[in-house]
């Protein structure tokens, strides 16, 4: 069997591989702005003066990093019914990417807020912020700047993470390339447009992440991350 | 050193009154025996120091001697390990409970910050914000206050520090002596009842200490309680009504401006004053 253009323009085409990259885009997303929230709590009770909510912080994020994703969603899928808790696919596939991606923008987050100076929280309590205020007019806004370019690293990674829910039979775009091979032995083709699918959504999201960049650096004199004050005298 | 100790301090009750208008004269801040430690690091040994409405103090020492550490605490940026602190009448940080204190919720100290103005060395402004927004911040969120009523306030204050046509820059856009400016502006915006200054002119350049100095100057001409940490020796004769040398964690000299220049008692007084004056 060679190489087949007909049938690599056919799956390029495929309404089927398009519906399958969608879904990648939505369960990436969805998997992510729940990761996301998750990461921040999680952050916050590791950065509590609470022993208790530092210690289960710290035990979500060393479970969940120290084993692989794979091992989890099987656990989850495959596993829990064992006892008793039935999870359809979906919401496995979802609650297994959120709670990985969780464990690790919890890291990205503190880094990010440990990165803002410590001055600027004294001045926002001088101004009589309480901790919420705190956190949401001074210290957030500026650890996002921080967080973002982490951040999008992240989502790039779950777009082509989420491949691995393929195996609880999510129906995703590593899924239905793979039901595709199996029909017409098309294995190079059809792994192929699978693999400019991943590219193509990888590349947009660069470009949107590279936007959303230059917005939080414009305070900051734009490009560069560069957070020394150039003075202009008066 | 444990709370319990703190309760050997007589228990006062500060004086009854209105604690909305303050006449001058009245007790401003009132610090009653404070200690403070950190780790094995006795930095505050029993300071005392009462500050009445309208006064400006500012309080010189070596480095290390425990001046931001006293100031910080006046705003419970830092935890007392004993003694009192009465801002306004009311002590701040913690609430007395048979004779131990207590700290305060989050809320509760965030609430009693509103009277206290702190102006630090770094100025410390909000980076990601512009002028007008560090200044109005605070007022719009902590207070409450309507953004556009915030505005014309903050540019009030923006006018009263000299920086009109910078309302819209971000701080790196200024120089050092502007950014000060603004962060004095900022602690303004909150009305509060006493300004703190922790050496404001330290990290600038010579030639722009003088326009934070004089905005200071007439901030005291205006009445406002003041304490300053500070080695500007000019505007302790300009604006000072008393100047405090602090030394290795106590008060070694609580003087008006004149005596302690020329006839200082303590002696670590005269060894700072033959260093600075050379
Ligand atoms: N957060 C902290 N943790 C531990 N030690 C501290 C802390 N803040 C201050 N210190 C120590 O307390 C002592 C007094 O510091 P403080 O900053 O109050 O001195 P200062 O009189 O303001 O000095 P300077 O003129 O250098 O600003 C120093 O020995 C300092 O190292
Ligand atoms: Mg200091």
């Amino acid at each position: 069997m060679t190489w087949s253009w007909a049938s690599f323009f056919e799956y390029l085409t495929s309404p089927y591989m398009l519906m399958g990259a969608w879904t990648t885009i939505w369960l990436s997303v969805v998997s992510m702005i729940i990761g996301c929230s998750l990461g921040i709590v999680a952050a916050l009770m590791k950065m509590s003066r609470s022993p208790v909510l530092r210690g289960i912080a710290d035990f979500y994020i060393w479970l969940w990093r120290g084993t692989p994703l794979l091992v989890q969603l099987v656990i989850i899928y495959a596993g829990l019914p064992q006892i008793g808790i039935r999870l359809g696919v979906i919401e496995s596939a979802i609650i297994g990417l959120s709670l990985h991606e969780g464990a690790y923008f919890a890291e990205i987050v503190r880094a990010g807020i440990m990165a803002v100076d410590k001055g600027q929280s004294d001045a926002a309590r001088a101004l009589g912020m309480d901790y919420r205020w705190m956190m949401r007019i001074v210290v957030m806004p500026q650890a996002t700047r921080v967080i973002i370019p982490p951040l999008g690293n992240q989502f790039n990674g779950m777009l082509k993470t989420s491949s691995l829910a393929s195996v609880i039979s999510m129906e995703e775009l590593l899924r239905h390339a793979q039901e595709l091979a199996q029909i017409e032995f098309r294995v190079l083709e059809v792994y192929i447009v699978a693999a400019i699918g991943y590219l193509i959504m990888t590349t947009t999201w660069g470009l949107i992440q590279q936007r959303i960049e230059a917005h939080y650096d414009k305070p900051f004199g734009g490009s560069a991350g560069d957070m020394a004050a150039t003075s202009i005298p008066a | 050193m444990d709370m319990n100790t703190a309760a050997q301090a007589p228990a006062r009750q500060p004086n009854s009154g209105n604690a909305g208008d303050s006449p001058a004269g009245e007790l401003m801040v009132e610090a009653r025996d404070i200690h403070k430690a950190f780790g094995d690091n006795q930095v505050l040994k029993g300071v005392s120091l009462e500050v009445r409405a309208g006064e400006v103090i500012l309080i010189a020492g070596r480095s290390g001697s425990g001046k931001s550490t006293l100031l910080r605490c006046i705003d419970h940026l830092e935890t007392i390990d004993s003694g009192r602190i009465f801002v306004n009448r009311h002590l701040v940080g913690y609430r007395e409970e048979n004779g131990i204190l207590v700290e305060l919720t989050d809320k509760q100290i965030a609430f009693q910050r509103r009277d206290i103005g702190v102006v630090f060395q770094q100025f410390n402004l909000f980076p990601h914000l512009t002028v007008i927004d560090n200044i109005t911040a605070a007022p719009v969120k902590v207070l409450g206050v309507d953004v556009e009523k915030a505005q014309v306030e903050a540019r009030e204050l923006i006018e009263r520090v000299g920086l009109p046509e910078k309302e819209n820059a971000y701080p790196r856009q200024l120089s050092g002596g502007q950014q000060q400016r603004v962060a004095i502006a900022r602690a303004l915006a909150m009305k509060p009842k006493v300004m703190l200054f922790d050496e404001p002119t330290s990290a600038l350049d010579p030639e722009m200490i003088s326009e934070v100095l004089n905005v200071m100057i007439d901030l005291s001409k205006q009445g406002m309680t003041m304490i300053v940490v500070s080695h500007e020796m000019g505007f302790a004769r300009a604006a000072a009504d008393r100047v405090i040398l602090m030394h290795d964690g106590g008060i070694e000299e609580d003087a008006p401006p004149t005596e302690f220049f020329d006839a200082p008692k303590s002696e670590a007084t005269k060894r700072f004053l033959a260093k600075i004056l050379h």
